[in-house]
């Protein structure tokens, strides 16, 4: 017989749902800060790796090879743990003023991601015809406007889907910050099982959350294909 | 108004311009016709360095292509260019792939832009499809605008590529009188075109070239009565009745 007795008010009402909510809203913001810079961040890289320099794209792929490469949770910890030792004083001094784990954890994800999301953004660049940069500097914009313009708006169109899978990659490991005291989602659904002995109840709770924020996100990028974009564009 | 003097360009080893000499006056109309593979597409494509050139001198509307100091975004804001394959953007509107360069590059305000875009969409007479998306057009609808296009820069040179290469036969018409329409207004025209009917009635010189040489160069009455040379007989006999 099972004796496991299920007690779902501790997670829907009362002193530790109020401590998911706390939790949800780091997820949130840990999420929405990494989207947002990653994406910014993927863009650069995505076009300094299609520099004409060659020394440009060299660094633009050893950034992408380095942090696609290494486990996400190591450069959390290289963040949180090793990179304050070789920045000066003062810089520390002010990170210890601010919350360093969520700055460090949010580093990690940006970069990571950023990376993945670089490779995205390239690949929808190339897959626009050399036609239109043509049609587009022979009209007489420069290189950068031509891009801003003409060939990153059709590239991005291309690259929601991909796009999406990374942002939805981004707010699920951001329950990795837990590991150095981010007191995001996971980390609260791990203290109400340690005080509740409910991991059944907390964990679920969790992962309806998890779930319930892709399905946002999901849903919201899908409206900016729809709504936004050019819907009539082959 | 456009000068090649003595103009050479390779592509790795295949020498596509040898030296080329050819000078367009201003309001004059040139057509360059020739078999593929002659270099003319390429010839087009040095006057607004879309090809840079490797050798001679190329002067556009007093600027020198080869000059370091030569603003070439500003030369391309002063030569307009139609493609084979139109071009348009596909992810702007008719109206929007019209005003996107005169607003940004000539910061022409946004209405004033959309006024001249009007004019221009009912010169070519396609005003009704101010709102259509390129892709819910014809290929002759997408060439008119694209046309229109690059006249809302009001360009001192107009280039087409031919421009009437990729359209279905009835559509060349619409295409052609539109281009007849901007030469009678004293355009500086050069098409590459194998329409032989735009080049006698439209053109004021005709220009043909083989293996990146121009081998004749003449009135249109006088290329298509009396051609000189070998190559350009066997191509107009060729174009006239390809059975043969």
């Amino acid at each position: 017989m099972l004796k496991y007795t299920f007690d779902w008010s501790i997670v829907t009402s009362g002193k530790y749902f109020e401590w998911l909510v706390s939790g949800l809203k780091v997820t949130l913001e840990l999420s929405a800060v990494g989207i947002v810079c990653a994406f910014i961040l993927g863009l650069l890289i995505a076009v300094l790796k299609m520099s004409h320099y060659r020394p440009v794209r060299w660094i633009a792929t050893a950034y992408l090879e380095f942090f696609r490469n290494t486990p996400l949770l190591v450069q959390i910890f290289f963040w949180y743990f090793g990179s304050y030792k070789v920045l000066p004083a003062a810089v520390n001094e002010w990170l210890n003023s601010t919350n360093f784990e969520f700055a460090a954890a949010a580093i990690a994800l940006t970069i990571y991601t950023s990376a993945f999301i670089a490779e995205d953004i390239r690949s929808g660049i190339l897959s626009i015809p050399k036609e239109q940069m043509e049609a587009a500097r022979s009209a007489g914009f420069s290189y950068l406007r031509s891009m801003q313009y003409i060939i990153l708006p059709q590239a991005v169109r291309i690259t929601i889907p991909p796009l999406v899978n990374q942002f939805l990659n981004l707010a699920k490991n951001s329950s990795l910050a837990m590991s150095i005291g981010v007191m995001e989602l996971t980390y609260q659904a791990r203290q109400v099982e340690s005080y509740t002995f409910k991991g059944f109840e907390a964990f679920t709770a969790a992962t309806v959350v998890y779930l319930g924020l892709s399905v946002v996100i999901t849903a919201l990028m899908d409206l900016y294909n729809k709504k936004v974009l050019n819907p009539h564009r082959a | 108004m456009i000068k090649f003097e003595g103009v050479h360009k390779w592509f790795k080893k295949l020498h596509v311009l040898n030296g080329i000499d050819l000078h367009v006056k201003p309001g004059e109309v040139v057509v360059v016709c020739g078999p593929s593979g002659s270099g003319k597409s390429t010839l087009i494509r040095t006057i607004n360095q879309l090809e840079p050139i490797e050798e001679g001198s190329l002067i556009v509307d007093g600027m020198d292509l080869r000059s370091k100091k030569t603003d070439i975004n500003k030369l391309r804001a002063e030569v307009g260019f139609v493609f084979q394959q139109f071009n348009l953007y596909p992810h702007l509107s008719v109206i929007d792939n019209i005003t996107l360069a005169p607003t940004k590059i000539r910061k022409t305000p946004k209405k004033e832009a959309q006024e001249q875009a009007m004019e221009l969409l009912e010169r070519v007479g396609l005003a009704v499809k101010r709102d259509a998306y390129p892709t819910q057009l014809s290929g002759g609808q997408q060439q008119r605008v694209a046309i229109a296009r690059a006249l809302a820069m009001k360009p001192r040179i107009m280039l087409f590529d031919e421009p009437t290469s990729a359209l279905d036969p009835e559509m060349i018409g619409e295409v052609l009188a539109v281009m007849q329409d901007l030469a009678s207004t004293g355009m500086t025209m050069v098409c590459v075109t194998h329409e032989m009917g735009f080049a006698r009635e439209v053109s004021d010189r005709v220009v043909f070239m083989d293996h990146g040489v121009i081998l004749e160069e003449a009135q249109p009455e006088e290329f298509f009565r009396n051609p000189q040379h070998d190559r350009a007989k066997q191509f107009l006999k060729q174009l006239l009745s390809p059975m043969h």
